[in-house]
């Protein structure tokens, strides 16, 4: 498995963030669509609609298991990743980068705090 | 490929939809012409201006359906172990008294007098599965198992209510079949999952702590007996007290029944009330999924609440003596001749929760149910269940070394496997399930419970034979070496079938799902 | 019939072979001995002792033979259709059922297998199911189908509780000219959720519906228990929407042969009862319920589907799908709990419109229309009778006759006839009479002339 980017921070919840000045990008992780399998459908937020650091943003879908999505920031959606939802394969295929899920405008920046660096959530999900 | 058994498997052509063989100008079933003088037509508005249904030919209809039928496996076909799912003989004799006009052509809406035959048929069920079950009554409305849960628990509502009790939490154990906390959220109640022990009994302490959490808002414990672990929980009579204990109600699952008719009776053991599919204990076909039937029975405090309609008899006191012949609970042994003075209707009970369907119920899958049981007998009832839990455990036996048991104990009607030992070796369960195609066996069920990692739950039935049993022990022994030598040949299979594994992602991904 | 109670420690086994218990006493020993076991008592063990070997009070055993004896007995205890005409609808259609669809259906291949988890050895029934939904799509003029729902009834519940998913409300619109059955059926699914149901007045012709902004949807019958198609389905329709509801419609699939479907009246979901379509009446089941909706809401949409596919060397195949819906995964977030489709009946259904195809479904429609419009022109002939005629009818009508319906009847019955259903208890003294293309010139002449005799 690739090693977990270190530009951005981590929930348990096995979403990343990356911050960029006030505003940032939300995804799942690679060991999050590992353990989904071929994810087949995303549910995520609408542009405007506003989110809440660790509560429910929506769903994801593989062929035989669906999982809450928890933002790992509270902020406001600015853009979702129409790419996939067209092609939710881009999920298991990059993660990190084409399958990001979210772009967001942040409440608090200081909220990433609360969040893993990539050594913390490397050890988080090796347990 | 190697050490291929043969496969009853014919390669053949694929079969074109319907909608694909169809030719404009062609049917395969002629509808008269009118004999009556003609009507007006009405208003054009109303009409429909196309309809696009296939048009076949009758040898194009009766072909494609035989073609695509043999690209099925069914019990009629092959051994088919499909664990929780008792995937039983189902006699012939049964789809004939069915198809008898007598029956087949009855009209729901009938009035009572002119339909004695099927309402005694429905009355004789009721007594019978109650007797069987050792509860008061059962209703035979529920149309399917996920409904007769669903009637089941909102019985428990109505008594609750009527005792001016709000109760709002269903205890559920995690090994459950998702229908139990799916039916649990329908009827309006809060699911709290509740974990076994590692023997596979429910955890006592933590069904304490459950229930002392959660105290008077606790409405039921819904629990499948033997559990969806293959075990018969040794505890169960100190949990229904438990239960009562903290005045919730003892809510049974009755997939698994087929291991305990005759045995022991639900009813003693504690539950108020259960459900049971006729599709599973009783041999009614599957059908490819449904038609099955899940009636409940419950004890004497929620008959007031049961679905509608219920079949009562009208007899004076003496005659109905008669009819039970005398031992006061049975079903009546004079159905077929009962006193002048019987006669059947359809009831509503005082407080019912209501009609689940339509009419009265799958009455083709009551008869089924019906034939069934009279052709046992309660000691062919009683060789059936032991049979059943035989053929497990010699399952079990026989596979021990090859295969880690989830609970090394004995098991009831089922034996559940962990496919760990092999997906180490390279071949998931999913493989192992696969590879079986290639011997001739339907997979058995896999990856249920959720609670086991890798599970693979085997359910052989009463029905096969010795030789049987024998035959696929070896093909799976055969699988188990094939895993630890080449599990490629497993992680590609089957090898043998018309096709190999489909392509689910996309299938999600893109829905096709019409012509 | 065995009444003692069987002592606990031994009992006998069944000592003849029993055709479905195949084991024999050598297989039972070898078996015991190869598990370690000295009896199959050692295997019960986990029994509380106390509790095992009850008496079970029932008939003992019969053979096939005496079986089919005891139920041909109680068989003829009915009376039924196969020899009497029958004029009864409400719900339940007797009609033609095309000789091919028992031995076909009947197949062992297609009666005995389970849900077809594993595709790879179920594509027979995975593309009848695909066949299905596209039948269903084709005469609702519906988007997408799932593979069946237990009956029109419970289709119709399921169908409001989908609605309050869609529009997050809480309260059903459902008019009062749904069969009354079904609309038993949902205030039971709706009071299971704690959802309100208003049961809406029928609005006069020309004239819509009053619905709130709390309404989930709006659910009609067309044609209506009482046989009527309205020519103000449309406007119910844009009252619903205008609303922010769904509009939901019961159809009868007969009558699509011949009448519009719900598709071009603004239905958002169409559900059916798929009895009439080469299904036994078999005393009110198994039947198969039918269930289209719009694209938009297929996530939402309860029950079985099945999707094409191609497998690992790209020939077509199909599999269900969508399955993160159903209960087996979503558990207590599921849209339903439902696990069947009603397949085999389902796949009665299918055949039957395969038989017949649109010329055929549509002579069918016709035929009914025809003959139930005969019956009612003869009846207004009759002194005593009124036929209501305030709306145009398809193959039902009420009655309205100058004795109490059940006498009536009882006086039918004693004419080889099964009139039609007493409906006195909502409409005073009304009956409800059905005729489809089995009811014979013959056989309505016959009932018109009993019916002169019965009021004289």
């Amino acid at each position: 498995m690739p090693a977990n980017p270190t530009d951005r921070k981590y929930s348990k919840e096995h979403e990343w963030l990356k911050i960029d000045g006030d505003s940032a990008t939300i995804g799942v992780t690679d060991y999050a669509q590992d353990q989904l399998g071929d994810v087949v459908y995303v549910d995520l937020p609408q542009p405007g609609a506003s989110i809440t650091q660790f509560e429910k943003m929506g769903e994801i879908e593989s062929v035989k298991a669906v999982s809450d999505l928890f933002t790992p920031a509270s902020g406001e959606v600015l853009e979702v990743n129409e790419k996939v939802v067209e092609k939710p394969e881009l999920v298991n295929s990059d993660p990190h980068g084409e399958g990001w899920l979210l772009k967001v405008k942040l409440t608090d920046p200081a909220e990433a705090d609360k969040l893993l660096s990539a050594a913390e959530y490397d050890a988080f999900t090796a347990t | 490929m190697t050490n291929l058994q043969s496969s009853t498997f014919n390669l053949q052509q694929p079969e074109p939809t319907l909608d694909a063989r169809s030719h404009a100008g062609r049917i395969a079933v002629a509808m008269p012409h009118s004999d009556v003088p003609g009507a007006e037509a009405p208003p054009a508005e109303l009409l429909r201006r196309d309809l696009r249904l296939p048009e076949l030919s009758q040898l194009d209809v009766v072909r494609h359906y035989t073609r695509l039928s043999q690209l099925n496996w069914s019990i009629d076909t092959h051994m088919y172990p499909l664990g929780s799912c008792t995937m039983k003989l189902n006699p012939k004799v049964n789809d004939a008294i069915a198809a008898m006009p007598g029956f087949a052509d009855a009209h729901p809406m009938q009035p009572a007098a002119d339909v004695q035959g099927a309402l005694a048929v429905v009355y004789g069920l009721q007594r019978t599965l109650a007797e069987i079950t050792g509860m008061a009554e059962t209703s035979l409305a529920p149309l399917a198992g996920a409904q007769g849960e669903l009637a089941g628990v909102l019985v428990i509502k109505a008594y609750l209510e009527s005792r001016g009790e709000k109760r709002t939490t269903i205890l559920v154990p995690d090994s459950a079949h998702g229908t139990n906390p799916a039916t649990a959220s329908m009827a309006g109640f809060d699911v709290v999952a509740v974990k076994p022990q590692p023997d596979g009994d429910m955890d006592l302490d933590a069904l304490r702590v459950a229930l002392e959490e959660h105290g008077p808002t606790v409405a039921a414990l819904m629990i499948t007996l033997p559990s969806t672990l293959g075990l018969f929980d040794r505890n169960i009579v100190q949990i229904a007290e438990m239960v009562h204990a903290h005045g919730a109600q003892m809510y049974g699952d009755g997939a698994n029944l087929n291991a305990m008719v005759g045995q022991v009776k639900p009813g003693d053991l504690g539950f108020d009330v259960m459900h049971i599919n006729l599709h599973k204990t009783f041999s009614q076909p599957h059908g490819g999924g449904g038609p099955g039937a899940g009636p409940i029975v419950v004890k004497e405090h929620l008959i007031p609440f049961l679905p509608s309609p219920h079949v009562v008899v009208d007899a004076d006191e003496d005659e109905r003596w008669k009819m039970e012949d005398g031992s006061g609970s049975g079903r009546p042994s004079s159905i077929i001749h009962p006193p002048s003075s019987a006669t059947y209707r359809l009831h509503d009970p005082e407080r019912t929760i209501g009609r689940l369907g339509a009419f009265h119920g799958n009455f083709g899958v009551l008869l089924r149910a019906y034939a069934y049981i009279s052709s046992l007998g309660p000691d062919g009832l009683r060789a059936m269940s032991e049979a059943a839990v035989l053929n497990a455990n010699y399952v079990q036996a026989r596979l021990r070394g090859a295969y880690d048991l989830a609970h090394d104990r004995t098991c009831m009607h089922e034996v559940l496997f962990s496919g760990r030992k092999q997906k180490a070796q390279g071949a998931k369960t999913l493989d192992i399930a696969k590879r079986m195609i290639d011997y001739g066996y339907h997979p058995p069920t896999i990856y249920f419970p959720l609670v086991v990692e890798e599970a693979l739950m085997i359910e052989p039935t009463e029905s096969e034979t010795k030789e049987t049993l024998d035959a696929f022990c070896e093909a799976m022994l055969q699988i188990a070496a094939e895993a630890e030598t080449q599990p490629e040949l497993l992680r590609e299979a089957p090898h043998n079938a018309p096709l190999r594994r489909l392509d689910e992602a996309t299938a999600a991904r893109k829905p096709v799902l019409r012509w | 019939m065995t009444t003692e109670t069987r002592p606990v420690e031994a009992r006998p086994l069944v000592t003849e072979p029993h055709p479905y218990i195949p084991l024999t006493p050598d297989d039972r020993a070898a078996m015991l001995a190869t598990i370690g076991v000295a009896s199959t008592d050692d295997l019960f063990t986990d029994i509380p002792a106390a509790y095992r070997n009850p008496s079970i009070n029932i008939p003992d055993a019969l053979t096939e033979l005496e079986l089919l004896d005891e139920m041909r007995t109680l068989a003829a205890r009915n009376r039924t259709g196969s020899d009497y005409a029958c004029f009864l609808g409400a719900g339940a259609y007797h009609h033609f059922r095309p000789s091919l669809i028992d031995p076909l259906v009947m197949r062992g291949e297609f009666l005995t297998s389970y849900t077809p988890y594993q595709p790879e050895v179920s594509q027979g029934t995975l593309q009848t199911i695909f066949e299905f939904q596209s039948l269903v799509c084709e005469l609702t003029g519906m988007d997408v189908a799932n593979a069946g729902m237990y009956d029109g009834a419970s289709a119709l519940a399921e169908a409001c509780l989908m609605a309050c998913a869609v529009t997050g409300r809480r309260r059903i619109a459902v008019s009062e000219r749904v069969h009354p059955n079904w609309l038993a059926v949902v205030q039971g699914y709706a009071h299971g959720r704690d959802i309100g149901v208003d049961m809406m007045p029928h609005p006069a012709p020309g004239a819509t519906f009053v619905l709130s902004d709390e309404h989930a949807c709006l659910a009609v019958a067309q044609p209506d228990f009482y046989g009527r198609m309205s020519l103000d389905a449309a406007s119910w329709g844009e009252a619903a929407h205008a609303a922010g509801a769904l509009f939901l419609v019961a159809a009868e699939p007969i009558s699509l042969g011949m009448y519009r479907p719900p598709s071009e009246y603004g239905a958002d979901i169409v559900v059916a009862e798929g009895q009439s379509l080469g299904v036994s009446l078999s005393y009110g089941g198994p039947y198969v319920g039918l269930f289209a909706c719009r694209n938009d809401y297929i996530r939402q949409m309860p029950g079985r589907i099945v999707g094409r596919t191609a497998d690992l060397e790209g020939r077509t195949g199909y599999v269900l799908t969508l399955q993160t819906r159903e209960q087996h995964i979503r558990r207590e977030r599921a849209t339903s709990n439902i696990c069947t489709s009603q397949q085999l009946i389902a796949l009665s259904a299918s055949m039957y419109l395969a038989a017949l195809g649109p010329r055929g479904l549509r002579r069918v429609a016709e035929l009914c229309y025809e003959k139930a419009h005969y019956l009612a022109d003869r009846i207004d002939e009759l002194a005593g009778f009124r036929v209501e005629r305030d709306e145009p009818f398809f193959h039902e009508f009420v009655v309205r006759p100058q004795k109490p319906p059940s006498e009536i009847n009882r006086a039918l019955i004693e004419r080889r006839i099964i009139g039609g259903l007493d409906v006195s208890d909502a409409i005073h003294n009304r009956m409800l009479l059905c005729a489809t293309e089995l009811n014979t010139r013959v056989e309505i002449d016959a009932l018109v002339e009993a019916l002169a005799e019965v009021s004289r």
